[in-house]
């Protein structure tokens, strides 16, 4: 039971963490010149120009409505689990979880199955006499992509928090006169907020880095933060501007980790996804 | 009534969970290219899946790499584990946030930054850099999984060893580590899992010629469709499922173990919670 054990983790974390972050911030912070990399804040405030700051706000945009879907879908979801409609609980959690087993790839590729314009939805439709779903390559389908991927990020927390409140809290406050309405408002959600907080932000951060959905279900012309980072790094070669953007995203998600911890307080018991 | 409107709720939940992979499955098994109509049942992707070279070469690096990325990472992770709990204060939370950074940090932004320090130290991009990405992504969650087992240890067990005349290697090979070994276990194959599921590092840390299953599918899906895919997804949710239920069996195990056993047990990192936000 040395300390020096964790001696080589410490080195490898040093080098393969520690130094690459190191690096994207010193790319970030420099433009190459003919005297080699100078400093400059000019890859930041390149991003502040229109397309680019289109680009953020189109991101910010589609990861908060999907965020917010997550949470509408899931909120209800993580109660009904919680509550008595069924009985075995743990097999139901499992149920929910195994489809985020499946290789995350796959099941983005699987809505292309279904979305496309001969696709299952669209026979179905049909057979149905119903009129037929062009949604693919739009925003809506990037939406449902995320939501199809995030939702059990959101149920879980939301779930995991609901289930420890304490049943005599409830109902105290009924036998107190609150209806159930009241006893949701003022008792129940106040108490899953630790839970909101970390679903929203698990779904959040994930939805505002993609690439890979927008790229399959929004089509090549289709621009998300994370695109920009992959295009400047595989396509474009500026590694300055990429990592510009990068860390404008570690802060990001440095801001909402902020809250998160700030909503949650010391004690969360929360699984670290 | 109310009762009936919670379980459609839920019900129908599952029916979007669910209906995109069943309908890949079932597809695998159409003999017609076009997804609108059924041709009949057949075999022939999984064959054709068989033949692919490019399919069968990137499920071999896949392997190859998610393997060793996991018996690496699992040594150097509960070597870590084991400092980790046995350090004090501001080291060890230090320590603790540094562990977190590649499980917080967006994937993207692990990957570039990853790619940066290859191409900066002018290493080939290729299967060296794939391995040590994904043993450097793996390493938090065998450590993660490791340390709840090491706080329920009873803290006289290596105390004991020492009086009875073990040397201190001694002790930790035969009374420290079968005690962990379950946590290891864990560990190892949630990094094995980690490491198959994973896209966007391997994206950015492979060189030409060399590709993961994810790679693969990616450059097929952006072409459209293909019923190898269908095919491919049918056997890798099958192998997932499998995998998931080795590993929740032996939670649940160590879990009754734990209820009969030693009392004031911290909570296990759930293996199947875990982050998949592989985007």
């Amino acid at each position: 039971m040395r300390r020096q054990s964790m001696m080589p983790y410490l080195a490898w974390m040093l080098l393969f963490i520690i130094v690459p972050l190191l690096l994207v911030v010193y790319y970030a912070f420099t433009i190459p010149s003919e005297t080699g990399n100078v400093w400059s804040l000019e890859n930041f405030t390149r991003f502040f120009e229109p397309i680019y700051l289109k680009v953020l706000w189109r991101s910010v945009y589609l990861a908060v409505l999907s965020t917010m879907i997550c949470l509408l879908l899931g909120y209800p979801a993580a109660m009904i689990m919680v509550g008595n409609a069924f009985t075995r609980k743990s097999a139901l959690m499992l149920l929910f979880v195994v489809p985020m087993w499946m290789n995350f790839l796959l099941r983005t590729y699987a809505w292309l199955t279904l979305l496309e314009r001969n696709g299952f939805i669209n026979v179905l439709l049909s057979a149905l006499r119903l009129p037929r779903l062009n949604i693919l390559y739009t925003n809506s389908a990037v939406i449902l992509g995320m939501v199809y991927n995030f939702l059990p990020f959101m149920v879980l927390p939301i779930y995991s928090v609901l289930s420890k409140i304490d049943k005599d809290v409830i109902e105290a406050a009924g036998d107190l006169g609150a209806n159930s309405l009241k006893v949701f408002m003022k008792v129940v959600f106040p108490l899953s907020l630790p839970g909101v907080v970390s679903g929203i932000t698990m779904v959040f951060m994930p939805a505002l880095t993609t690439f890979v959905i927008s790229r399959l279900l929004g089509g090549g012309q289709f621009t998300l933060v994370g695109n920009l980072i992959e295009q400047q790094f595989l396509v474009v070669g500026d590694w300055g501007f990429g990592s510009a953007i990068s860390v404008i995203m570690i802060l990001l998600i440095l801001l909402s980790m902020a809250i998160m911890s700030f909503f949650e307080g010391e004690e969360s018991e929360v699984a670290p996804w | 009534m109310v009762r009936f409107l919670k379980r459609s709720y839920i019900y129908l939940l599952f029916v979007f969970l669910y209906m995109p992979i069943a309908v890949l499955m079932v597809y695998s098994f159409n003999d017609s290219r076009s997804r609108g109509t059924w041709g009949g049942f057949t075999l022939k992707w999984y064959g054709s899946l068989f033949r692919d070279r490019t399919i069968m070469s990137s499920l071999y690096s896949t392997l190859i790499i998610g393997v060793s990325a996991a018996l690496i990472a699992t040594v150097i992770g509960t070597m870590a584990a084991i400092g980790i709990h046995n350090s004090r204060g501001f080291l060890k939370k230090l320590i603790m946030n540094i562990t977190y950074i590649p499980v917080l940090n967006p994937k993207i932004v692990t990957a570039i930054s990853l790619m940066i320090l290859f191409v900066f130290a002018r290493v080939r991009l290729g299967y060296l850099t794939l391995l040590l990405a994904h043993i450097t992504f793996n390493i938090p969650y065998v450590i993660l999984s490791v340390l709840p087992k090491l706080r329920q240890l009873n803290k006289h067990l290596y105390e004991a060893a020492l009086d009875l005349g073990s040397t201190p290697a001694q002790a930790l090979w035969k009374v420290i580590i079968p005690e962990i070994m379950p946590g290891i276990i864990t560990g190892m194959l949630l990094a094995f899992t980690l490491s198959i599921d994973d896209f966007v590092v391997s994206f950015f840390t492979t060189g030409s010629g060399v590709s993961t299953l994810s790679i693969t599918i990616f450059s097929m899906a952006r072409q459209g469709i293909n019923p190898k895919i269908n095919a491919l997804s049918t056997i890798m949710f099958v192998f997932v499922l499998a995998l998931l239920i080795i590993v929740n069996v032996r939670q649940a195990r160590d879990e009754k173990k734990e209820r009969n056993g030693k009392i004031g047990a911290k909570k296990q990192v759930s293996p199947y919670a875990l982050e998949f936000g592989d985007s």
